[in-house]
């Protein structure tokens, strides 16, 4: 283009004011991009669960337990292919509260059936299958710890005892698939059931032939347990899932209102570099205008140098922030598993940069396009 | 020699719209700061005024919160019993061993929470003197009815006096609503703990809470129940048991608060640095004299750090208008503590809108220096040649 | 037929309630060819009717046309591709673009046409020989003495081939041989390029250059 000469020798006239403008645009895209992702990965969180399983929990609480007995009875329910069953343990390692990760007792025969995203090599989930302490461990806590295949480590549990510990024995590691976490620790339910007379399942999964019948399947057995002591509440795992995200309160209208902030606040010193820098050109958008500049590509030079500012900036906040939270995988300690910097947001901060730009620049350019040439003229001259 | 400060402010007002526009960019930060801060805030006031210095909470030893707890009625008769525990005007102990659930209930507006489900003695108004029934009338002992904490009041279902709330398979009366000086308790349900207790789980308290006859006997109260052999049981004062639950959502959202506003404010010092560079540089030949006229460079120097603190209270100032109206807004959350939602009120505290204050001054600050010893170091010639 | 007809020609200024006129009812012809010298002193309105040829100010009455192009009746939009086709605007202090070079300060006019880049550069190249600075063609104008700043700002003036060169104190700033050289390269404009000029100044040795000279005074315009 043949005017990009023309603007690149205004973007680098004042070098300091264009280098601190991007950056602070970069800035704000950064943590764009940082709040934005907390969303993402929430949002995703719900996604997980699929529609063609099914969670059956205490009517009261999820913290409430189930019977065993409902084992058999659901398992020979019509349209039920498979049930399993987990229970919340509350595992803390080395006794801190905030060496604290995902870890359920499950029934390890039927699990696997009923959850295939569990990606593990034959050997070891054979391995895991047979020995009554081993675990079952996601790649990212393995990590985490810097755990090995085989190692034994101990557990207390912040439901059963904050004092006993637990030694399990590490024999498998998955590999999630998408969305699905990787910090978590599975072990046998019947090691936690030896443990402690308190456990009974927390939950089961029911794994379903036809997503179509869910409704009527969870009215089925929610009716069926209604005047028993032990209520039971049944729904797809995505609606149990989106229950669980809830609980993180409302954090996306927080997000979307601090982002409008940093958006007003950058778009200020934006649009103040800009204004400051078309003041000291005046005269030679009057002169440009002798020469027979038009109004209308004056006034699209003034955005295009805008847009060039806040572009430069967003592409080093947005790709910055993008390879910062790769490289260190970044998961807000264990609060945001899966958390990723999703190529629509990069794109949507692409976006918001370039919005930045044209918004930056629009006082500027109207003034350049609608200047007075000959009475600017006078004055400078 | 000092220049005076009018000097300033005048430079400030001939160039309104860049000064405003740095001002209202760190007014921004300031408000996300103060707004995020308040609600952390907030948040903790709510937990932590829960309980009582004067009170004991008794909980299973190693429990750090009441769901995870059980005592059984013998524990909690051992316990009310002890000679350290107040004694009311009748000669009932001031004690409430008290029954802790949650329960599901529809909210108003989407979806459902898990509600606090709290099963008291009669007694517990006395012991906790901060709640009151404000509407309606205390429960009868004896009777399936509840009184609901006025912040749940209005959001979830069946909450007015007269209504009814199902749970536990039971349909329970609301007999009343009651407050606790914004404290988590009103975002609990309270119904008698003889009531309670068969509907949910059989006869297992969560929790005693006494008074005590003399709060400077804690210590001794704690090592008396502690090292009790028919006891294991953990005493906490009732204000640090409820203190220690909100110490990880608020160091979150206090984390938050500066991972935010120490980002923004990198682009708001910057826009402040561009902002003063201009005033340097509009005002070369002004500087020249004043140094031609003796004014030491030091004094140059700090008028215009002044000048970038002004612009900085202004924004600061702005910011403190913008945080102010969010004060006692409701919102809620869930305490990650008792998985249970509470809801509380933004809280701007007069401390809060200070240290936005110094936030903005210090990005003035930051934002002002190089340039102003650009100004300082000026070359008198040089700058007096400039047209 | 006149390249450049002015008539009836008016400027006045609304302040208030007051009505100051620059000029009233001015008439004016110049030939294709014409170097025309226009004099008179500060304030006589010589720069303002310069503008308003150029179609950078408009008038209160009046009709300006170029060529037969009637300049007071176009749209702003209009009027700046017209400017870039049909005028060479050359001011007192020269208003060269200081983070250009020399080369291209010139080619800025021809940044509006549809030349390819290679026809840009041969145009530029003869603009800046016909102006004696080929040598000068990467210098910034901070490196330029004040008369070879002007010369590039000739050479920018001329460089689309405008119909008319509108000059205005063009050796208001310069020393006085710089003057010199710069009056001798307009005339040579006029004489060898065949370039109609029309020169606005109050400095006597440059109007002595022209053709013909007219005076502007007290919104007068005399032969």
């Amino acid at each position: 283009m043949k005017y990009g000469h023309l603007i690149w020798v205004n973007l680098t006239r004042n070098k300091r004011r264009t280098i601190l403008t991007a950056l602070s645009v970069a800035a704000a895209l950064f943590l764009f991009v940082a709040l934005r992702s907390v969303n993402t990965t929430l949002n995703d969180a719900r996604e997980v669960g699929s529609e063609s399983r099914m969670v059956t929990r205490n009517a009261i609480s999820i913290v409430f337990q189930l019977p065993e007995a409902y084992y058999g009875w659901l398992s020979s329910l019509p349209g039920v292919r498979r049930v399993t069953w987990g229970n919340w343990f509350h595992g803390i390692y080395r006794g801190n509260p905030r060496d604290f990760f995902a870890s359920f007792g499950v029934d390890v025969d039927s699990y696997f059936e009923v959850y295939p995203e569990l990606v593990v090599p034959e050997d070891q989930k054979q391995a895991f299958m047979r020995e009554r302490t081993a675990a079952m461990v996601g790649t990212g806590l393995m990590e985490r710890y810097g755990w090995r295949l085989g190692q034994t480590i101990n557990l207390t549990s912040m439901i059963y005892s904050p004092v006993t510990e637990w030694p399990f024995t590490i024999r498998a590691v998955y590999t999630p698939l998408p969305g699905w976490t990787d910090e978590a620790f599975y072990f046998h339910y019947d090691y936690l059931s030896e443990m402690t007379e308190w456990a009974q399942p927390g939950w089961y999964v029911l794994q379903l032939d036809d997503s179509s019948h869910a409704a009527t399947v969870a009215a089925t057995i929610d009716e069926h347990y209604k005047n028993s002591r032990f209520a039971t509440r049944t729904e797809t795992e995505r609606a149990f899932q989106t229950g669980m995200v809830s609980m993180y309160g409302n954090v996306g209208f927080l997000m979307n209102a601090v982002g409008l902030a940093v958006f007003f606040a950058i778009l200020l010193v934006a649009a103040n570099t800009m204004m400051m820098a078309a003041r000291e050109r005046t005269s030679e958008v009057a002169v440009l205008k002798t020469l027979g500049f038009s109004d209308r590509l004056l006034f699209g030079l003034v955005i295009a140098e805008a847009a060039a500012i806040t572009l430069a900036g967003g592409l080093l906040g947005v790709f910055g922030a993008k390879l910062l939270f790769e490289g260190t995988g970044f998961q807000g300690a264990g609060f945001l598993p899966g958390f990723a910097v999703k190529m629509s947001t990069a794109g949507l901060g692409m976006l918001i940069a370039l919005l930045l730009g044209l918004f930056s620049g629009l006082v500027p350019a109207w003034q350049a396009a609608r200047l007075p040439v000959a009475h600017t003229l006078r004055r400078v001259v | 020699m000092k220049i005076p400060l009018i000097y300033n402010i005048r430079s400030v007002r001939r160039r309104p719209v860049s000064t405003l526009a740095t001002a209202l960019g760190m007014g921004l930060v300031v408000l996300v700061f103060i707004a995020m801060m308040a609600l952390s805030r907030g948040f903790r006031a709510a937990i932590v005024e829960t309980g009582s210095r004067e009170n004991v909470l008794v909980v299973r030893s190693g429990a750090d919160n009441e769901l995870m707890s059980g005592l059984s009625r013998s524990t909690a008769q051992t316990i009310i019993s002890m000679p350290f525990v107040a004694k009311g005007p009748e000669g009932r102990p001031l004690a409430s061993p008290e029954i802790y659930v949650l329960v599901s209930l529809e909210r108003l507006a989407e979806g459902d929470a898990l509600v606090v489900a709290r099963g008291v003695s009669p007694q517990a108004f006395e012991v906790r003197k901060d709640v009151k029934v404000i509407a309606g009338r205390m429960f009868n002992p004896g009777a399936p009815e509840i009184l609901v904490g006025k912040s749940i009041v209005g959001r979830f279902a069946g909450t007015e006096i007269g209504e009814t709330i199902n749970f536990a398979s039971r349909d329970w009366t609301v007999v009343g609503h009651f407050a606790a000086e914004g404290s988590a308790f009103e975002s609990e349900i309270w119904g008698e703990n003889e009531q309670f207790m068969p509907a949910f789980r059989g006869e297992v308290f969560q929790s005693v809470t006494f008074r005590m006859y003399d709060p400077a006997d804690f210590e001794s109260i704690k090592q008396t129940l502690e090292s009790d052999p028919r006891l294991t049981v953990s005493a906490q004062r009732e204000y640090n048991f409820y203190a220690n639950q909100s110490v990880l959502l608020t160091q979150v959202l206090s984390f938050a608060a500066i991972f935010i506003a120490g980002i923004m404010a990198i682009g708001a010092v910057f826009g402040a640095v561009n902002t003063m560079y201009a005033a340097v540089s509009a005002r070369a030949p002004e500087i020249a004299v004043l140094l031609t006229l003796g004014f030491r460079p030091l004094s140059v120097l700090s008028s215009f750090l002044m000048e970038a603190l002004v612009i900085a209270l202004i924004g600061g100032m702005l910011g403190c208008l913008f945080a102010l109206p969010l004060n006692g807004i409701m919102t809620s959350t869930t305490n990650w503590a008792s998985m249970s939602e509470v809801a509380f009120a933004f809280r701007v505290t007069p401390d809060l809108l200070l240290r936005g204050v110094i936030f903005a001054l210090a990005m003035g600050l930051i934002g002002g220096f190089l340039p102003a010893r650009r100004a300082a170091r000026q070359p008198i010639v040089q700058a007096a040649r400039r047209p | 037929m006149a390249l450049l007809e002015i008539r009836d020609l008016s400027k006045v200024y609304q302040r208030d309630a007051q009505r100051i006129p620059v000029f009233e009812g001015i008439n004016l012809n110049i030939v294709a060819g014409e170097f025309l010298v226009l004099m008179g002193p500060s304030g006589s309105g010589k720069t303002t009717l310069l503008n308003l040829v150029a179609g950078l100010d408009e008038p209160t009455t009046g009709t300006i046309r170029v060529s037969g192009a009637e300049v007071t009746a176009m749209s702003r939009r209009d009027l700046a591709a017209w400017r870039s086709h049909h005028v060479g605007f050359i001011f007192q202090l020269y208003n060269l673009l200081p983070v250009l070079t020399a080369y291209q300060n010139i080619e800025l006019p021809l940044l509006l046409t549809h030349l390819s880049k290679q026809d840009r550069r041969e145009h530029v190249m003869t603009a800046l020989e016909v102006v004696g600075l080929s040598d000068r063609a990467d210098h910034y104008p901070r490196q330029l003495s004040g008369g070879q700043e002007q010369r590039v700002a000739i050479a920018r003036a001329i460089v689309s081939d405008p119909t008319l060169i509108l000059a205005d104190e063009p050796t208001g700033d310069l020393d006085a041989q710089s003057a010199q050289d710069v009056l001798t390269l307009m005339q040579r404009l006029n004489d060898e390029y065949n370039k109609t000029i029309l020169l606005v100044t109050h400095d006597q040795r440059a109007a002595d250059r022209g053709h013909a000279i007219m005076h502007l005074d007290k919104g007068v315009l005399t032969g």
